[in-house]
């Protein structure tokens, strides 16, 4: 099994979303965030005074898949993520060592 | 400690009630028959439009500027000093800005306790000298609140006590005297129709001497000093230009075509206060912000104050235009020059005031004449206010300053800073 | 760097005309003549300042509260650039288009321009001075304007919106107070609008309207959540558009007298009457009353009292609240199924509550000058509907033609991914909360 995080612009999380339960994704969980990466932030002006933010919002997805679905994955996300300018983010896979259902204790695959 | 406060406290109820047993009754009956009824309402209505503009209209525009750790710190201010002006007026102050002029320099001490300040109609008006009374109380309460801007996020509560009732006293009575109760500049023929001087170069230039004298803010420049609530700042604005309409308007002193003219170019003149400072910001760093259409608003609206009931429509919209943009490049140059006056009281209420001033001796046409209708004396008066203004409170604010630091010292400490006024000075947060 | 060129250009043009103006004249008559009356002067001085407060901060808020937190700068930005912009062009040019002498029934004349003449003696008819009169009614054009922000509101370009501003207080509303206040046709015939009931919320419903078809739906309308960010603030704002509107409406007597007290007297049953009108309806087909709710069947109420406030007796005023309540939550609710995003409901409180109020008028009417249906004047109700009707078309086909001629000049949306950042910080360069 595979834990794949994707830090995504907030923006295209509805097609992402879309995208991957197109290929049968059941389930994710997404979170604001903030970071930076090679994206300059944005800049905040208050009555003159300009600020640099560095920390620009983003969106974190994490899910959890089998192994098979890897390449998968990583197309679908890509190609929908994907807007051809800088700060588009990035996927980190992982492996997973277990999954448990809380529900029934099931653990494996099966649960994803 | 709670035990000196205590000895205090019942010292000035004794004291305060030896001095209401004598007093009997005022002028009950009788008043001289020349008490206007609309002309009463209208003041009443405009004091309670200038308490809207200063609690909470000014509170909450402070206090949407400040890091949310001192947002009630901030609101504390403006409420206390309301409170203990209030006070401190009628008791003396009224007394030395509107009593009978000794020398010139202030007014004595007849009204002391506001005795004699009673029903009976306020000599060349149609309203009560009571009226009179607490519609200028609402103009000292605001001034004061208005220098708190500079020092905000850092000054000492018992200091800041302390530097309100001395400046009201030593500052603003005898200021008002000079201008609007016989004093020198009155007599002089000086223009301040609400309070551009009085009021806002005042404010303004102690609020440059609180900000050189207690110094920067811990971080300044360094951490991000962003406002923490800008739509409550928005609602302060929205307060402030509602109650300006009473503080110049209402400075006609009755519901009059003045009072209309006051209206109008209050109106006019914080309209394009507010499109010229954000004209200016859009020009400069390439985007209009909410937070300049509320500053360009209140700068024309200091602006217009002391030439209010003087000019008409167009030199108002004039008068607004300038005060936006001009009001923007000192705050510019604050941030060059680099002392911290945290809200901006100096860029938005002195260069506004003392433009106002000026602008008074060019346009005034009703009433009184300018520079521009064909009076250049007047310009030269009103260059004396401005300037006379400006000597005596830096002076003044600087001496009080060092006196208060000496007794009690003006800043907290630099770790109660870190951890907020809120929490520090009042054990309260503002958000949980 | 083009809105820089823009912007210069405009000011450019400006300068030249005020520098023009300032010196073409400044004739003001020294001293008032003597017909002031000091009640009714500062009665129209608070009324004044109290429809200020409706707008700032009043409808600010109101509106703020309802957007997402990244747009809430953006939405007060409409409503302040809006009094500001719509005061300097009303004393420049739009008082004297509105109240000038008439010319053929449709617009004013020039003879106010610069707002020459208008000065400090009683302006006819009342005892207040003229530039008191002047100042009521500028506070009128401000809030009408600012009133329609809330249909475009999430989406629409600033700079777009202030031309559309001084372009829309020209030709529509100027024209249209003209026709109904100002000696045009409509008054002529006898229609009633003691405070706006067609100048102010028809005018600016139906144009809220007509601006939502021609701007589009935000992005991600009815996919994603797009529910108030906070709603005390809406609260706030309703109440202080509750309090403000006795100035707009008593207001509107020009004087205080009893015309005035009875204006007062409805706009408070009215208003009352329309939150209880508007919870109901929602109690029974929602299951649950609240507080969005009542601040919204506060505001029909108050829409639909005004053309009506001072014809009406207290108990024709708790009719017409409880119609408002029930008709605008019944129009809030069908939006959803014609599918046009009016963001915040102008057109469903606005435009449905004032066309209420319009027609009300006509039935209700029993003091104050004016006699309506079920006092024996049938004919008024004809008169009303022909208001109503004269106002909707021209305001509908008016601010379409001047959005699509501003959509070609600049275009009128901020693109998708300034939307989706949040016009605060797109459009502004600043957050409303850290």
């Amino acid at each position: 099994m595979k834990l794949v995080k994707a830090i995504i612009k907030p923006f295209k999380l509805d097609e992402v979303k879309e995208a991957l339960t197109e290929i049968g994704i059941q389930g994710m969980t997404v979170t604001e965030v903030k970071g930076f990466g090679r994206q300059k932030g944005h800049k905040e002006t208050y009555r003159g005074t300009e600020y640099q933010i560095d920390f620009v919002p983003k969106v974190k997805l994490e899910l959890a898949i089998a192994d098979s679905m890897e390449e998968k994955v990583i197309e679908t996300l890509g190609k929908a993520a994907k807007t051809g300018s800088i700060g588009d983010g990035k996927i980190f896979i992982s492996d997973l060592s277990t999954v448990v259902r809380i529900r029934t204790g099931e653990t494996g695959e099966g649960v994803l | 400690m709670k035990h000196s406060t205590f000895s205090f406290m019942w010292l000035v109820v004794v004291i305060l009630s030896l001095w209401c047993g004598p007093v009997t009754g005022w002028a009950q009956d009788g008043t001289p028959g020349a008490i206007d009824t609309g002309d009463t309402a209208w003041v009443l209505v405009s004091s309670a439009f200038v308490l809207c503009m200063t609690l909470p209209g000014l509170a909450l525009f402070y206090g949407g500027l400040v890091r949310s750790k001192n947002v009630l710190g901030t609101l504390m201010h403006t409420a206390i000093i309301l409170c203990m002006i209030s006070i401190v007026w009628v008791l003396l102050g009224y007394s030395l800005a509107f009593g009978p002029d000794v020398g010139g320099i202030i007014g004595s001490l007849e009204f002391l306790g506001s005795l004699g300040v009673g029903q009976d109609a306020y000599p060349g008006t149609g309203i009560p000298h009571l009226a009179f009374m607490v519609f200028q109380l609402m103009f000292a309460a605001i001034t004061v609140a208005l220098i708190t801007g500079s020092f905000a996020e850092r000054m000492k509560f018992t200091a800041l006590l302390l530097f309100a009732v001395l400046w009201s006293v030593l500052i603003y009575s005898p200021l008002a005297h000079w201008v609007w109760g016989g004093g020198w500049l009155a007599e002089m023929g000086a223009l301040d129709f609400a309070g551009g001087a009085v009021v806002h170069i005042s404010s303004g230039f102690a609020a440059l001497v609180c900000a050189l004298v207690l110094g920067q803010r811990k971080g300044y420049g360094v951490e991000s000093m962003v406002p923490h609530n800008l739509p409550m700042t928005v609602l302060g604005t929205g307060l402030l230009w509602f109650g300006w309409f009473g503080f110049n308007a209402g400075s006609a002193l009755g519901a009059n075509g003045g009072a209309a003219a006051a209206f109008v170019a209050t109106h006019i003149a914080a309209c394009a206060g507010g499109i010229s400072w954000m004209g200016a910001e859009w020009l400069r760093t390439g985007k209009p912000t909410m937070l300049g259409v509320a500053s360009g608003i209140i700068a024309g609206l200091a602006t217009i104050t002391p030439g209010a009931g003087f000019v008409t429509p167009l030199p108002a919209l004039v008068i607004g235009l300038v005060a936006g943009a001009l009001c923007y490049a000192a705050v510019i140059l604050k941030i060059r020059l680099g002392y911290d006056d945290s809200l901006d009281v100096v860029a938005i209420h002195g260069v506004g005031g003392f433009t106002g001033i000026l602008a008074t001796g060019l346009f005034a046409s009703i009433g009184a004449q300018g520079l521009l209708y064909g009076n250049p004396g007047q310009f030269v008066i009103q260059f004396v206010l401005a300037v006379s203004t400006v000597v005596f409170v830096v002076v003044g604010t600087f001496v009080i300053l060092k006196v208060v630091d000496l007794l009690v010292g003006l800043r907290v400490s630099s770790e109660d800073e870190e951890t907020g006024l809120d929490l520090s000075q009042h054990s309260e947060r503002a958000y949980t | 760097m083009e809105n820089r060129k823009i912007l210069l250009k405009y000011l450019r043009i400006l300068g030249s005309v005020l520098l023009l103006s300032f010196f073409a004249g400044s004739a003001f008559a020294d001293e008032a003549g003597p017909a002031i009356s000091a009640g009714d002067t500062g009665w129209l001085l608070t009324s004044s300042a109290l429809v200020l407060a409706m707008i700032i901060p009043g409808l600010a808020l109101f509106y703020g509260g309802m957007v997402r937190d990244k747009n809430v700068l953006s939405t007060m930005m409409y409503s302040f650039i809006s009094i500001c912009v719509v005061s300097v062009v009303w004393v420049l040019w739009g008082y004297t288009l509105a109240f000038g002498t008439d010319v053929g029934g449709i617009v004013g004349n020039f003879e106010f321009m610069w707002s020459n003449g208008v000065g400090p003696e009683a302006f006819p008819g009342t005892a207040i001075p003229h530039l008191a009169f002047m100042v009521f009614q500028l506070m009128f054009a401000g809030i009408t304007v600012a009133l329609i922000s809330g249909a475009i509101a999430e989406r629409m370009k600033f700079m777009a919106y202030v031309l559309f501003a001084v372009l829309w207080v020209t030709l529509i509303y100027a024209p249209l107070a003209h026709w109904v206040w100002g000696g045009g046709w409509l008054g002529e015939l006898g229609a009633l609008d003691f405070a706006g009931g067609t100048v102010v919320h028809i005018s600016s419903g139906v144009a809220a309207l007509a601006a939502a078809l021609v701007l589009g739906k935000r992005h991600g309308y009815r996919a994603e959540k797009m529910v108030p960010h906070n709603l005390p603030f809406t609260v706030v704002g309703a109440a202080l558009l509750w309090v403000g509107w006795f100035g707009f409406n008593a207001g509107s007597a020009l004087a205080a007298d009893g015309i005035a007290a009875g204006a007062f007297v409805a706009t408070q049953v009215s208003t009352s009457a329309g939150v209880l009108g508007w919870l109901v309806m929602e109690w029974m087909y929602s299951g649950k009353p609240t507080a969005l709710g009542g601040a919204s069947g506060a505001i029909a109420g108050l829409v639909a009292i005004t053309p009506a406030a001072g014809f009406v007796g207290p108990i024709s005023s708790i009719v017409i609240g409880v119609g408002a309540g029930v008709l605008c939550y019944l129009a809030v609710v069908w939006k959803s199924k014609f599918g046009y995003d009016d963001a915040l409901d102008v057109l469903g409180i606005h435009g449905i509550g004032g066309t209420w109020g319009a027609i009300a008028t006509g039935l209700f009417a029993s003091v104050g000058g004016g006699t309506g249906l079920f006092f024996g004047n049938p004919g008024q109700v004809f008169i009303q509907a022909v208001g109503v009707g004269a106002t909707w078309v021209f305001s509908f086909v008016g601010t379409f033609i001047i959005l699509k001629v501003l959509d070609m000049v600049m275009g009128l949306r901020v693109e998708k991914k300034e939307e989706i950042i949040g016009l605060d910080l797109s459009e502004h360069n600043e957050r409303a909360y850290t």
